[in-house]
């Protein structure tokens, strides 16, 4: 649904060159909610401006919805872009129209017939909730609100791709919470194709299918958020679940560090141990986090038995597939 | 006291109105495209356009740096071409324009500019047109400030009028100068001061009204 083809983007501030992003490819599958990860600076915002040309690519190609939009002239991209939605940080609705108004705007840009937009304006404001602030201006809403207007807003023209640029970096974690919601179940419901920036990890495990990993302009990670997650060794894994620190105490047993992902996030793993193999885990440190409707952890444990039960239960672990690794001694 | 004044001031009233009201609306018509004009064609603007830029940033330079009273005198062959005189009211307010149009220019380059710019990419990523996002976003957004912009332009007129006036255009410039100094008329000088404070006064509380009736981003906002 959406494409980037080597794409790199070069800018020029005061005679310097900042190499923002460098040699970027990326697919967004039709259907899917994709998350660009990346720390302040990375690129993100450059990125996700040149899926609608805000930006232009010094280099490579970006399309959308199967049209090459650098090939296309002022007109054309004008139309393209009535079918790419955008919703941003700061909300950027028209402090002087009503929130109505505001909805209405990008249907105007279309051209709609003024009982039509009316009614869509209407079934908008029903979706995102603020059927009653229909008449109230920005300033009056809070930001959740501002929010689901912009959304309301994006979504009007009936694009197949939305894009947002930290959509709720600028909300508390119990609206980040509801708008993520919104966005989930615009995407389910409408069909949606989603490119999502952000530099929280919350939002990419919420409600993101896949992510890319982006550093100083480089993707150095791709994949479903599941599976990257799964393993240790993925940039992904290691910004959700950060190295356990140094101990401070004696392991009380031989150290591993677990992650469970998938079935083995299911199954009552510690339990299975000690029954099939006489051998205690003591849970040191760790955590379960939802992703979308599974789970996935990394625990560190100290495996407390003789030495051989011991190796057993590893050995059983690694039978599993599941991935562990034994903590250096210290 | 004599009943004179009452008359006299009731006519200057009346001919600083007209050099002011018709000298704003020109003002205003060529005041506002060439702010327009000004944030467009700049750099990064909708309809880059350096070069003309350049010319009508300098042209509005030039205009905003002569001094009033230098630039009636210097203007008098183009206004006896478009008004067929250079004493009178009427001839008054060709200098009063042309002096007010880059001061205009200027004041809604300004509004325009403190429009934020995120609004504008909004309005590019739904696809609006370069003339919609004119008329429909940057005009909309700006418009209190360029209704207190506006008020501050009038206000200037009200002043550049009683100097307009002083050379032989009529007005209260003209009748504080004639009666109140010349002929050591306190009470025409006093009655002239009154009716230009009023008018400053009236013109401010107007546009601050105004601009705040269109304002509906703070907590002033209607409902
Ligand atoms: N218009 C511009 N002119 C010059 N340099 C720019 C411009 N926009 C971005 N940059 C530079 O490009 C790099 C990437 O910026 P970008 O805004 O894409 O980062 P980001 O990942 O969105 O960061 P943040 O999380 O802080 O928003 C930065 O080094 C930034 O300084
Ligand atoms: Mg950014």
């Amino acid at each position: 649904m959406i494409a980037f083809r080597g794409v790199s983007k070069v800018y020029t501030a005061s005679g310097r060159e900042v190499a923002a992003l460098r040699n970027v490819s990326l697919r967004v599958e039709a259907g899917e909610i994709h998350g660009v990860l990346g720390q302040s600076g990375a690129g993100k915002s450059t990125l996700i401006r040149c899926a609608n040309l805000l930006e232009r690519p010094t280099e490579g190609s970006v399309s959308v919805d199967g049209q090459d939009l650098l090939a296309l002239n002022p007109e054309a991209l004008r139309k393209a872009r009535q079918g790419i939605g955008m919703i941003f940080q700061h909300f950027n609705l028209f402090g002087s129209k009503t929130v109505a108004a505001n909805v209405a705007y990008p249907l105007e840009v279309a051209g709609a017939p003024r009982e039509a937009i009316r009614e869509r304006v209407e079934e908008l404001l029903s979706l995102v909730g603020l059927s009653d602030k229909a008449q109230a201006y920005p300033s009056q809403l809070s930001g959740g609100q501002k929010q689901r207007v912009g959304i309301a807003r994006a979504l009007a023209p009936r694009p197949r791709v939305l894009l947002s640029d930290e959509a709720t970096s600028a909300l508390d974690p119990e609206t980040t919470r509801s708008v993520l919601g919104l966005l989930r179940d615009i995407n389910q419901k409408l069909g949606v194709t989603l490119l999502l920036i952000t530099h929280q990890m919350d939002v990419v495990k919420a409600i993101c299918d896949s992510v890319s990993v982006l550093e100083r302009g480089r993707l150095v990670e791709q994949g479903k958020v599941t599976e990257l997650l799964a393993h240790p060794s993925t940039r992904l894994h290691q910004l959700c679940f950060p190295a356990f620190a140094p101990p401070t105490d004696a392991p009380s047993g031989r150290r591993v560090a677990l992650t469970l992902a998938g079935e083995h996030a299911r199954r009552p793993l510690l339990g299975t141990l000690a029954r099939q193999f006489d051998v205690d885990a003591l849970l040191v440190e760790g955590a379960m986090e939802r992703v979308g409707n599974t789970r996935v952890g990394r625990l560190l444990v100290d495996l407390q038995g003789s030495a051989d039960a011991v190796s057993q239960a590893l050995a059983y672990l690694r039978e599993q597939g599941l991935t562990l690794e034994e903590a250096a001694h210290g | 006291m004599d009943s004179q004044l009452p008359r006299l001031l009731g006519v200057a009233t009346g001919e600083t109105l007209y050099m002011t009201s018709v000298a704003a609306v020109l003002v205003l018509l060529a005041g506002l495209p060439l702010g327009v004009l000004l944030v467009v064609t700049d750099r990064g603007g909708l309809w880059e356009r350096p070069a003309l830029n350049r010319v009508l940033g300098t042209l509005v330079n030039v205009g905003r740096s002569v001094p009033f009273i230098i630039l009636m005198v210097a203007i008098v062959p183009l206004t006896r071409l478009l008004v067929g005189t250079t004493i009178g009211t009427t001839a008054a307010i060709v200098p009063l324009v042309v002096a007010a149009i880059p001061f205009m220019g200027r004041v809604v380059e300004q509004s325009l500019r403190e429009v934020d710019a995120g609004l504008v990419e909004a309005a590019i990523a739904m696809g609006s047109t370069h003339r919609r996002i004119v008329f429909q976003v940057l005009i909309p957004e700006a418009l209190p400030s360029l209704v207190r912009g506006t008020a501050l332009v009038i206000i200037s007129l009200l002043g550049y009028s009683a100097m307009a006036g002083a050379v032989g255009g009529g007005g209260l410039g003209d009748l504080a100068v004639k009666y109140g100094y010349m002929r050591f008329r306190t009470d025409v000088m006093l009655g002239c001061l009154v009716v230009l404070l009023v008018l400053v006064q009236l013109v401010q509380w107007l546009g601050d009204a105004l601009a705040s009736r269109f304002d509906h981003t703070g907590a002033r906002s209607s409902r």
